[in-house]
Formats: C-alpha cells, structure tokens, sequence
C-alpha cells in the first residue's frame, strides 16, 4: 500500500466533503473528516482532491481540518456477537452508542462492533502442523444458544498453523492461533476478523436454488414460492403491509440466522422488531428469536451515507453466516430509501441523473447487492445460502418507476402488494394476478419428493379458478351475480373460499400466523373437493346457493382457525361433511322435483 | 475576537456568497450587518477554500455588495429554550412576536436535533383520546406517533386541527399535556383563527406557538418544524410532559425547501421537488417518539393540503412512506357538507394495533373497528352495483348494508365542531349501527362479544 499522509478538507457540501494536501487515499478507501473524526468514504479520486462522502452530520467541519486516512477500505468486523445485536448502517453497535452518548446518536464515536471484553468459550479445532486453506474453521463456540459460531481462516488467507492455543474463555481480540503463509509471514487468528463491505466473501461453487424456504405463508410457499438462495422483492404502495410481511417472514422463515436491515424506515418500527423478536420463541431452539438475528437500523432520519452503506453491510454479515454453513435469510426494507441515498449523493457529487433522478449505475448498484445471494457450496466444504427479499417502496405506487423496475431484472420473485386489496383489509395484500415466482420449476422437485404430483397440479388449479373468476367478476360488475349460470356461481362462490379462506392469512391469530407446509397443502385439497362436489350438484341443474347455505363453504374457509396446526385428523371429517351435504342437496332436490312432478 | 469579513461577492435570493474567509464551518451561524444598521441572521450552507455561501433567513432583500459585514458566531443555530415558552408566540425563527419579550433561556440547544438512538426508543402503546370518533375508534393517535392529516384546499383541516387540539386529552389523570403549534407559510386568516380558537377555549396556556406567515421569508419557514420540534423534544424530555406537535401546512414547507432548493441550483427531482426531500421530512418526522425510562412523548400530528387532492404527489406520497398511517379527509364527504370528512377506508394508525383492546381502551375496540371497516369497505361494493343496476334490484342484504353506510357518514363520522365524545359513546354507536346489519355478516367479532353487544332493533319498529 502507498505511504498514506493526512489531508485539509477543502470544501463542505452537506454529507459531501473534499480534500486536498495529501497523499495515498485510494477509491472507497476509509478516512476519518475534520476534527471531531466523522467517519467518511472516499468515492472518487482526482490528482487535485479526493470527494468523501460523510457518514454523520457534517456540522462544524470547516475547510483547513485534517482528513485522516484510515487503514484501507471501509470494513466492518466479523465474530461472534453479532446475533441479537442491534448496529448502525456502518455497523456501529447502537447498544454501545446508547451507553457512551445517551438516548440520541452524538456524531464522531468509532465504537467498534464487536464487544471486546466479552469472553467466548472457544474450542480449538487445530493442531500446530496442520494446512489450513482460507475458510477452513480454526474454532468454535456457541452463540447465544441458537447456533455453533465458526471462527473461519479468512478467505485469502492460507497456510500452516504454528501454534494453537488450549481450548478456553477468549475474547474477540484475542489470538488463539498462528498461522504462516506460503510466503513465510505469519498471521494471529483471532475469533473476529474483518472484512471490506463492498467485496462479495467467496465462495468455491454457486448452486441452483432448488430447496423451499418454508415461510408458513400460504400466499407465498404454496402460490409464489422460494427457495433458499433466492431473491425476491414486495413492492408495494404505503399501508399495503409490506413491513408486516417482512416482520412476518424473518419470524417464521426457516433460515437459521436472520439479518434485519431497517434502511431509511421508521425508527420505532425498529424499536418494535427489538420488543417483539425478543419476547418470540425460536421453536427450534427455545431461545428468543432476536438470538438468531442481526438488526441493521439506519432509520430514515440517521445519515444518509450511512444507509446508502447498510446493505451491503447486512449482505457482509449474510455471506459471514453463509461461510459457517448456514442458510441465511436477508430483509432489506427498503432498497427504495437506499436507492434514494444513492440518487441524493449521486445529486450532490453533481453527476448526470438519468431516469428520474437516479444516478445511471442504479442498475449495475442493485446487481451487485442481489447478485450476492444464492445457494453455495462454501471454501470450508459446507454448504449454505444468502435469501435477499428486498423491500420496495415505489412513488406513488405506481410499479412503472425505475427503482421497482430495474429490481425485477435481478429478482426472479415479484410479490406485488395491492392498495385495494389493503384497503379491503384483505392481507397480506399480494395481488394473485401480478405476482410471479420464477422458482416454480426449479422447486418441483422439491414439492414432488414430498407431496408427489398433487401438490404441483392443485396450486395450478387454485391459480385458475382465480384467473376465471377475475374475468367473471367484469361481468359481475356490470350485471350482477344473479344472472351466471350455476357453474359460473360455483366459481365465484369457490374463488371467494379460496381468497378468504386460503390466500388471506391473520398475522395476529396465533394458529394462523405461521402455517405447515403440510396444512396448506390439505386446505388447498379440500377447497377443490369441495368444488369438485359443487361441480356434481350444478351439474344436476341444481342451484348452487342450496349448498351455500349448508354452511360448507364457512366450513372450509374457518379451516384455517379450526383444524391444529399439528393434528389434521379434521379434513377427513371436513370431508366427510361436505360428501353428505352434496349429496343431501342432491337427495332433496330430487325429492322435490319428483313431488313437483306427481303434482 | 470577533472577525467581521466584508468580501461579499455575489447575491442571490437569500443566498449571499463571501469570500477571503478563513475557518467558517459547515452549518455555522453568522450575523450580517447592513449599512443601515439593520441585522440579519444566516447560516453556512456550504464552505469550499475561502469561499462561503450562507442563506440569509430574512432574504437578500435591499442588501448590497458594499457595506455589508459578515461575522460568524462558531455555533450552529440553536434556540433558546424555557419552560416559560408555554403560552408564548414566536416566530418561524424562534424569536417571541407577542410583544411579551424575550424569554430567560434555561438551554440553548441546535435545532436540527439529533436523530433517536433506535434502542432507546420506547414503543408506543397509549392512546390519545380526540373525542372525534371517526379518529379514535377507526385510526386511534398513540402517544409517541406521527399521524398526519391529508387534506385539499378548501376542506376543513383547520377546524378539525383547532377541534384536536380543544379536545386532546392523554388517559391517565396526572399526566402533563401540552401543545406545540408551528405554522408554516399560514395565511394571515389561518394565523387568527387558530390563536383566537386557542384563546377563546382558554388553552393557550398549554400551547407554544411558532408562526411563519405566507409573506414571511422562505428561509424561516424552513426553520419553523425545526424550533417546534426542539421545544417539543424540550418539554418532552426534560419536563416531562406529553406534547402534540401541530404543523401545517408541510406542503406549503415543501414549497420552500423546492424554492431554496432551486436557488442553490440543484438538480431537481419529482415535480421540481429536491432529491433529498424524502430525508428531510424524516429529519421532521421521525423526531416524534418516547423514550425508555422518560415520561414525556413527542406526537405528531402534521397537516398538508394534497395538490389537486392527489395522494401520489411527492408531498402526501413521501410523507405516508415516513409516517405512521394517515388520516384522509375526503373530498365527497366535504361536499355533502358533513364534518369532519374523514375517508375511513383510506386512514389508518399503524401503531393502533398494539395501544387498544384490553388494558389500554376497551376490550372490543379493536373487534368494532375492524367490524366497521369491513362493513363500510362493503357498502362500496353495494353502491356501486346499486349506480349500475339500480337501489331497488340489489339484494336484502346490499340494501342493509346501503343503509348502514348511510348512518355511519351521517351518525358516526359526522359530528359538531365542538362534540366531544367519549370512546364509551363512540363504541356504542358503533354497536348501534352494527345491529342494524344482520348477526351472520359481522364475521370479525368473536361470538362472545357479539353476545354481549350485538341488540338488533326489535321487529317492526324504527330503531
């Protein structure tokens, strides 16, 4: 590396800082402006000056202060501790911020993220004389319950281990290894390590997604499905519920770490996740789920550099997890409060907007965040996966704007959430008809090692009747209900069982706020046998309202708050009942139509 | 000792650019004195070498290159802060406009505050009771949160702000309640009839005004949410005390902070609005909230007149990203001369899940409302089918449920200017117009609610 010397700042604009005087600062390297040492990254470099942008508000940094180069680019430590912890964009821990500057963020505090004293009871796993490759695990110890944290060989890193420490109570810091390169220099591992948070962590292979993350949301495994590895986006208008979906998805998902990133939101949605996430029981564990996440808070009104930086500083900490070999899930709300950041620094450096304001690399940003995901066979020879399910936030809802759009080129799951559909208190509010999984071939193996051919061919027969009553509901509109033929009324009567019985799920109720895959699979057959019943009765001539009133269709639709989530004994009896009333409707009208002839 | 520089080179607008100077810092405060004697205030909003631009709060107006010195005062803007601002007016500056003099400051603090530490946050879960029933059964304000009213020009915003801030009352008995109003860009009318609303109810004494006029310079309307919200953060946190922050209108802020933004030439976004502008309401916005361990709470309550009643207009579009629900007046209710005219089917309190129910208002609060709006969501469905095929062809039960949306605009949403009503007399009317539907459509309410409540009108008679 070039000898580094400090810098003057020159110019001030808002988060924008130039510098001029020094040497040796180098693009996206870390410096640390002005007198009170705000943390900044340098984003372009001429022969005259370096431009920064700045981290934290920028108040009394005036022209003539040092710039302090820092050591490389911006990064962020790695280690056990970071699940249950809450940090900043930049991955500042706000725990630590709150105890050395009170209840509102002071600007200037470098606090690291990792706690230092804190000791570890680590295990060694290696022995002096032992070849150790980048990723291999030197060690572990168990965090916080909910996983076996694995201290990894950093990836570039290779070579032969000189000394081991005895298992033992370690703090981050502190070496507990030595290894030496092939070039004869030696290196201190410790637990924590440090990583750049712009530069994807390597992988040896990327696998295609073909696993399901199961998520209890019926709307989503058994309509739009993903698989572990995937990247998906819920664009939707405010007050569509997109934040509820998220929360719901990083409760029940069945990743093994969670990373909650909380871009340019509300801070006491925030403070709501920390309440509830650590109240929730992991049903894996038993611990409290906030031991299996990590949040990522830069709120809407903390600097604006800081949660341009966040995703990829929760997208760091994913691939850290994903090393160990697990299956990591992301939740980035929103990537439209991150593209903004983009387009306001973008603003401020005076570059050329494109579409709408947007700096022109919005596209190739976005690609490189959600091209970091997947499914991967890791250096160590574990395997595991990095899910990215991004929030958008499109202006005015409308789903034409660039940030939904460009989004959709690197996403290959559209949950689209619908205002009308929220306004109707219809929830999660994601429109049948707009959404789209791409995932669906790739994950039919996996549906048919489980569930055979059925479940495949039912999910297809749900999405048509819903497609037909769209079209019947046109003409509904205009005449009214009354003049469909009967088996047109069975569909309109079948496709509102489906959509209130089926698609709307109660994040509140305690039965129906997560669901088995199983459950869902035999509310989605007894839905269609109850359809396939109606068929027989309209087929008779007989009108459908006579098997409306039976009550099977309520029976059906109260399915879901009915029937246990771990006994489904009731759908047989279900079943049964609806055999009997078809057949009563049957009976009856044949009865009657025979009295109506002898008369 | 103090430098006055005096190297002015450029004005434009309230931008005013200086040169030769050395040391001015981001953000800093300077004063700057005209040839006549006159003072004006600014701020450094940009510093590049010896180079500063400063925005002038009064405007450039009437000051020339010569003869004006420029002395900088080596701390951002702060304002002076008291218990005593209670039932005070100032302006959009923070200086006192009620003739009654300057205040003894106990604190001076930087009016752009400091964002909340999330994990210091507290959640919030109690109710602020508005004695408007369309507001505290259908979309209930909880202490701590940020709930801005959408409204048009010509509708009656006013009134029902005037109406919130008469009625206000936090649930326990002993808590310290008070009322930060800032007006920005208000018509001088506007400006009247809230200080005389607020004189004639006598609740002055709890509130701390802060007006900035439609004529007023740009600059300090800019400041206005600003000084509201640190002596909102003041009262809160030091005394205290749980304060209702009143800012209209934002669209008219807006206005300015494109205004100023243009002056600066910066490259515009949506509609000419700055790209930054999406983060600066936050800057506004987010400071609401409570803190762990304090107990006091900072609630918001914005107001902005939608352009041409659009709510995907940059304005109302960003605000509802940020802020927790809205409430939507609603523009047919108007016409039909009822008030207030809230749209129910578009408000919404985000954080009303969490504050209402058993333990915090009533245990069938949430079942009603949810029930409510369900019913009032179908009475869309039925009236529109009824504008196609005609009221008398729909069904029995689409012809209850036109009726009900009837009573519900007229008896439930519509109410005096001056109707307080409690949220027992809410519920019950809400139970009434429930009953006039038959008990197999309210699919919302537990049984045993339904049980305990549900009293349809006997047959034959009128209700």
């Amino acid at each position: 590396m070039n000898e580094q010397t400090t810098y003057q700042v020159y110019s001030v604009n808002g988060p924008v800082v130039k510098a001029r005087g020094g040497s040796g600062l180098a693009l996206q390297d870390m410096a640390f402006v002005g007198v009170s040492r705000l943390i900044g990254e340098v984003v372009a470099v001429s022969r005259q000056e370096v431009t920064i942008q700045v981290y934290e508000p920028t108040t009394g940094v005036a022209p003539g202060q040092p710039v302090a180069p820092a050591d490389g680019p911006l990064s962020i430590q790695l280690g056990p501790g970071l699940l249950g912890g809450i940090f900043d964009g930049i991955a500042r821990p706000l725990r630590a911020i709150e105890k050395a500057g009170g209840a509102f963020i002071p600007a200037g505090l470098d606090l690291p993220s990792l706690d230092g004293e804190k000791k570890w009871p680590v295990k060694i796993l290696v022995n002096p004389g032992d070849r150790v490759e980048g990723g291999a695990v030197f060690a572990q110890c168990d965090e916080l319950g909910a996983i076996t944290h694995k201290a990894m060989v950093p990836p570039n890193l290779s070579g032969e281990i000189m000394e081991a420490a005895p298992n033992g109570n370690y703090t981050v810091n502190q070496p507990v290894a030595l290894l030496r390169d092939d070039q004869g220099r030696e290196h201190k591992l410790t637990l924590a390590q440090k990583w750049p948070i712009r530069q994807p962590r390597p992988v040896k292979l990327r696998r295609p997604v073909d696993q399901l993350m199961v998520t209890g949301q019926r709307v989503i495994d058994a309509m739009f499905p993903i698989g572990k590895g995937g990247c998906a986006c819920v664009p939707g208008p405010f007050g569509a519920g997109k934040t509820i979906i998220q929360h719901q998805l990083a409760k029940w998902c069945d990743a093994d770490i969670i990373i909650y990133l909380g871009c340019g939101e509300r801070g006491n949605e925030m403070t709501q996740v920390l309440e509830e996430f650590g109240e929730l029981e992991d049903p894996r564990t038993g611990k409290p789920l906030l031991n299996r996440t990590v949040l990522i808070a830069n709120t809407s009104n903390m600097p604006v550099a800081a949660r341009e930086a966040s995703i990829y500083t929760g997208m760091t900490m994913a691939e850290y997890y994903r090393d160990m070999g697990y299956h990591v899930a992301l939740m980035a709300d929103s990537t439209s409060r991150w593209a903004e950041a983009l387009r306001e620094i973008s603003g401020r450096l005076e570059e050329m907007p494109a579409e709408e304001g947007f700096p022109a690399y919005l596209p190739s940003r976005l690609a490189e965040f959600y091209e970091r995901a997947g499914y991967a066979d890791n250096l160590n020879g574990t395997e595991g996966s990095v899910t990215a399910i991004g929030a958008v936030s499109p202006q005015g809802g409308d789903f034409s704007e660039p940030v939904t759009q460009t989004t959709k080129r690197f996403i290959r799951c559209f949950w689209a959430l619908d205002r009308e559909l929220a306004y109707a208190r219809h929830f999660p509010s994601m429109n049948w008809n707009t959404s789209y999984s791409e995932y669906l071939a790739d994950l039919a193996p996996w549906f048919e090692s489980r569930f055979g051919p059925d479940f495949a061919q039912s999910r297809e027969r749900i999405a048509r009747l819903l497609l037909e009553e769209n079209k019947l509901m046109e003409i509904v509109k205009l005449i009214g209900a009354d003049v469909l033929p009967e088996d047109q009324k069975l569909i309109i009567e079948t496709a509102k069982t489906i959509r209130t019985g089926f698609l709307q799920q109660d994040a509140y109720s305690p039965i129906d706020t997560y669901v088995p895959i199983e459950k869902q699979y035999r509310m989605m057959e007894l839905i269609l046998h109850l359809y396939d019943k109606g068929r027989e009765v309209a087929a008779k001539g007989i009108p459908i309202s006579q098997l409306v009133k039976t009550g099977v269709f309520e029976l059906a639709t109260r399915a879901k708050y009915n029937v246990p989530n771990d006994d489904f004994s009731l759908f047989e009896q279900y079943r049964q009942q609806i055999d009997q009333a078809a057949a009563q409707t049957v009976a009856q009208n044949t009865r009657q139509s025979q009295g109506e002839a002898k008369v | 000792m103090r430098i006055e520089y005096t190297g002015v080179t450029e004005i434009n607008g309230p931008l005013l650019t200086l040169e030769g100077v050395r040391g001015a810092s981001y953000d800093e405060m300077a004063e700057i004195a005209l040839p006549s004697g006159e003072k004006r205030a600014g701020r450094v909003i940009m510093a590049e070498g010896d180079r500063v631009v400063l925005q002038v709060f009064e405007g450039g107006k009437g000051i020339a290159l010569e003869g004006v010195s420029v002395a900088f005062q080596g701390r951002p803007m702060e304002l002076p802060l008291s218990r005593e601002m209670l039932g005070r007016v100032f302006s959009g500056a923070g200086r006192p406009i009620d003739g009654l003099g300057e205040i003894y400051p106990e604190e001076k603090r930087d009016i752009n505050g400091m964002p909340m530490n999330p994990v210091a946050r507290e959640y919030p879960r109690n109710c602020i009771y508005t004695g408007v029933s369309a507001i505290d059964c259908m979309a209930t304000l909880i202490r701590g949160q940020k709930l801005p009213i959408f409204s048009g020009a010509g509708m009656s915003h006013n009134q029902l702000a005037a109406q919130i801030v008469r009625q206000a009352k936090v649930g326990g008995q002993d808590e310290k309640f008070g009322i930060v109003f800032a007006g920005m860009g208000l018509k001088k009318d506007a400006a009247d009839f809230f200080k005389k609303d607020f004189e004639d109810s006598s609740a002055l004494q709890r509130v701390v005004m802060f007006i900035n006029e439609a004529s007023d310079p740009i600059i300090e309307r800019i400041l206005t949410p600003r000084c509201a919200l640190t002596a909102a953060e003041y009262l809160a946190f030091t005394y205290g005390m749980h304060i209702l922050v009143i800012m209209t209108d934002m669209t008219a802020y807006c206005e300015a902070l494109r205004e100023f933004s243009s002056s600066k030439n910066e490259i515009p976004s949506r509609k000419g609005y700055p790209s930054y502008l999406y983060s600066d309401l936050a800057s506004l916005y987010e400071r609401a909230g409570m803190l762990e361990g304090k107990p006091g709470s900072v609630t918001q309550a914005p107001i902005l007149t939608m352009p041409n009643d659009d709510i995907t207009h940059p304005i109302p579009d960003l605000t509802g990203y940020i802020t927790e629900g809205q409430i939507v007046l609603n523009r047919d209710m108007d016409q039909k001369g009822l008030y207030p005219p809230i749209g129910v089917l578009p408000s919404l309190s985000r954080l009303m899940k969490d504050g209402i129910g058993k333990g915090f208002t009533r245990e069938d609060h949430p079942a009603v409302s949810t029930q409510l709006f369900a019913c009032y969501s179908r009475v869309q469905d039925a009236r529109s089918l009824a504008s196609v095929i005609g009221e008398e062809e729909l069904s029995e039960v689409d012809k209850m449920y036109i009726a009900f949306g009837q009573r519900f605009e007229q008896e439930f949403v519509q109410q005096g200017r001056a109707e307080n009503r409690t949220l027992d007399q809410t519920l019950e009317l809400g139970w009434r117009l429930l009953s006039g539907l038959p008990r197999s459509e309210l699919d919302r309410i537990p049984a045993k609610l339904l049980d305990e409540h549900y009293a349809p009108p006997a047959a034959g008679s009128e209700d």
